[in-house]
């Protein structure tokens, strides 16, 4: 394995791996859609940041993108409780309509932009090594990238870690919660806060919607497999780094997409688990017959 | 002005083509789109649309040829796969509908990307154009493509008028068109094939993400207006074909402006306007309507204060000021100058300006007479059928007396053989 391909596979499992954090607990708060919507809905601020402060990596950029994602979750839940439309088509219209603002703002200013909609779909993983940081004395520090997807891998760390109680008894027992004097309604929008800044740190990388694939597909593989949320996290950031580099194989061997990769072998480990999940059901209610009928056969 | 008149006049085949290709997909999925939103499902159908990708890319792997049939098949097989995939995830696993939706959308993307890039790299056959899938390619519609989508979407809608009365009653209540002896399975085949073909036709024009757009937003707009679903689907299909013209007709005057993303900008607003301003189901509408509610309870408590007031000096003064009123009860001030100002614009009260006081006019002690009796003869009932204690029962009579009607008014007070005082020993005052 070359460096660069090691650099790609480094920078893809730590996005994988934060995405995989975030989207445990969106699945486990029964909204994986919304994190969909979320990463659709940042586009547009991210052609705003863009167009105004002409870079994609500030802070600024960051700070807009969490606030456009909970504006987004804002804005969903006054169509559906104002407006009294159903939720999932809250859920669409919403995304939708902030995606074609995204690309419309884009398509006007396409020509001194250096972002453009194939981008915004899949990403550029493959461009990670050429992405050098380098200082002022010409030390070279490796690719750029890399730096950015650790920050965010250790900002989710202790986002989850910090705040593991809170954000559990929020998910789990939102009644409990207030009875204890936890704000659901905080955690609510601070999680959505996190989901948007890990999209819009994923989205360069692996593009809006396979952003959704890193956060649903490794934590649901998870969850298949058991049922307690630590075994569950750390199965996660397990399948995340499989997912990482099962991908870059699959792409190095098809000669295709890497973000495209990465969804199909997270879909593969998926699949592998379910099938897994469903022998073993079948397996469980078959000898249940056998003992069943066993202590006749004893008599 | 001049390309106003250069689109309106539709002279350029081009025009014409583009724009009676997106008016007819913007119908055909719209009017398919209504029983989606009504059987909540209107997310499947993204995912449906995500999940076609790869279908296509598969169908042009093994035939290679774009011609629009044999890549709908794929689309359709593929579509078809999404969506019975998700509901064995959903129905067999303890994963959420939600969750099963999310990952079978992406992941199917993520193959469809794969295979698409693939496609792009190794270069195999005449392969431009296939990524048109990905963002709409309505403004690069051929007069082969639109022979081959009318036939479709005409397909399509004879199918919805045939079974119209069976979809719906698949849509309101699945149990009682099972229990009515209909072909249920065979019907949601149907509707489920028709609901994956009108997708895959829909992401020709505006793209595989905006998809969900064509499916969900008409519908939201149009059941804004209406409670009946024909008007409904009309309504959405027009809104979804209208949106057509106006993504047509602005990538027309501005040719870096993308068709598909105006579609949905166009969409999108009829739907907020829609939901907000809408007379009937409307925000805006119920937001008067709260606050028309709000200050006739503020009006009516008011008339209540005055009439204590009143009471309190046995009927022999009249007059009283603002402060006298507020320190009767309590009101917050926004509410309590709305509700004066209406009552002075009913003559309910009149000001006696030199002193800076009020005064309940005859039509005024009228009402305020109604609701205090109202609220003492609730009390009674409380106390005398419900067997409430005499202190725990204010808050509700609090509360009722604004939603009484004359005709429950008559039967309590039957019911009750028309008491003289309630609970607490105060009169209770009758009509003069």
């Amino acid at each position: 394995m070359s460096l660069e391909s090691l650099y790609i596979v480094l920078t893809a499992g730590f996005i994988a791996v934060s995405c995989g954090l975030v989207g445990a607990f969106l699945i486990l708060r029964k909204m994986a859609m919304l994190g969909d919507a979320i990463s659709h809905a940042v586009l547009p601020g991210i052609a705003l940041a863009f167009l105004i402060s002409g870079s994609r990596d500030n802070l600024i950029m960051l700070l807009g993108a969490a606030l456009v994602g909970v504006l987004t979750t804002v804005l969903i839940e006054l169509l559906h409780k104002k407006a009294r439309l159903q939720e999932d088509a809250s859920i669409g219209v919403t995304f939708t309509w902030l995606f074609a603002i995204g690309v419309i703002l884009i398509s006007a200013y396409t020509d001194n932009v250096d972002l453009d909609q194939e981008c915004v779909l899949y990403g550029e993983i493959a461009y990670v090594p050429l992405d050098l940081w380098q200082l002022a004395n010409g030390t070279n520090l490796g690719p750029r990238p890399l730096y950015v997807s650790a920050g965010l891998l250790l900002l989710i760390v202790l986002f989850v870690w910090r705040g593991y109680k809170g954000l559990t008894i929020s998910t789990f027992n939102p009644d409990y919660a207030t009875a204890l004097g936890i704000s659901t309604a905080l955690w609510h929008f601070g999680f959505m806060g996190l989901v948007s800044v890990t999209t819009v740190v994923s989205f360069e990388s692996v593009g809006a919607i396979l952003v959704v694939a890193l956060m649903v597909a490794p934590p649901a593989t998870a969850y298949l497999l058991t049922g307690k949320l630590k075994k569950m996290l750390w199965l996660t950031v397990l399948f995340a780094f499989a997912t990482a580099g099962g991908g870059y194989f699959l792409a190095v061997w098809l000669d295709g997409s890497i973000a495209g990769a990465m969804a199909t072998a997270a879909g593969l480990y998926f699949a592998l688990a379910f099938a897994y999940t469903r022998l073993q059901a079948s397996s469980r209610n078959k000898p249940l017959k056998a003992t069943a009928a066993s202590p006749t056969h004893g008599a | 002005m001049d390309k106003f008149f250069a689109f309106f006049s539709f002279t350029d085949p081009n025009v014409r083509l583009v724009t009676f290709g997106t008016m007819f997909l913007g119908l055909s999925t719209a009017a398919v789109g209504s029983f989606a939103f009504l059987r909540k499902r209107s997310l499947i159908g993204d995912a449906i649309a995500h999940a076609i990708l790869p279908g296509i890319a598969l169908s042009f792997l093994f035939f290679q040829s774009k011609n629009p049939f044999l890549l709908m098949g794929g689309a359709l097989v593929s579509g078809w796969l999404a969506m019975v995939s998700i509901e064995y995830i959903s129905n067999k696993s303890k994963l959420k509908p939600d969750t099963a939706i999310g990952l079978v959308l992406s992941v199917f993307f993520g193959v469809g990307i794969l295979l698409l890039t693939h496609i792009q790299h190794t270069g195999i056959g005449n392969q431009a154009g296939l990524d048109q899938f990905l963002f709409g390619k309505a403004a690069a519609i051929v007069k082969q493509d639109l022979y081959a989508y009318g036939i479709i979407a005409f397909l399509l809608l004879a199918v919805i008028l045939l079974l119209f009365k069976e979809f719906k009653l698949l849509s309101f209540n699945p149990d009682f068109a099972q229990a009515s002896g209909l072909p249920v399975q065979s019907l949601r085949f149907v509707l489920s094939t028709i609901t994956v073909l009108a997708i895959a036709l829909g992401i020709q024009s505006v793209g595989v993400v905006l998809m969900a757009a064509l499916i969900i937003t008409p519908s939201a707009a149009a059941r804004a207006w209406t409670e009946r679903l024909s008007v409904m689907m009309l309504l959405a299909g027009g809104i979804g074909a209208f949106s057509g013209l106006v993504g047509s007709y602005i990538s027309f005057t501005a040719p870096n402006m993308p068709t598909g993303p105006w579609i949905v900008m166009c969409l999108s607003c009829i739907a907020l306007a829609s939901l907000f301003f809408s007379p009937r189901r409307g925000v805006l509408a119920k937001l008067l309507q709260q606050r028309k509610n709000r200050i006739k309870i503020v009006s009516e408590n008011l008339l209540k204060a005055l009439y204590h007031l009143q009471e309190q000096s046995d009927f022999q003064n009249r007059h009283f000021t603002e402060g006298d009123i507020l320190e009767q009860r309590s009101f917050s001030q926004g509410d309590f100058h709305t509700a004066l100002k209406k009552l002075k614009k009913e003559f309910w009260i009149m000001p006696i300006t030199e002193k800076n006081r009020f005064q309940l006019s005859e039509k005024g002690v009228e009402e305020a007479r109604r609701v205090v009796r109202l609220h003492r003869i609730w009390e009674m009932y409380l106390t005398e059928r419900m067997r409430l204690k005499a202190d725990h029962i204010h808050p509700n009579a609090e509360t009722i007396e604004h939603i009484i009607t004359p005709e429950i008014e008559e039967q309590l007070l039957e019911e009750l053989g028309y008491p003289k005082k309630d609970p607490h020993e105060s009169p209770i005052p009758y009509k003069a």
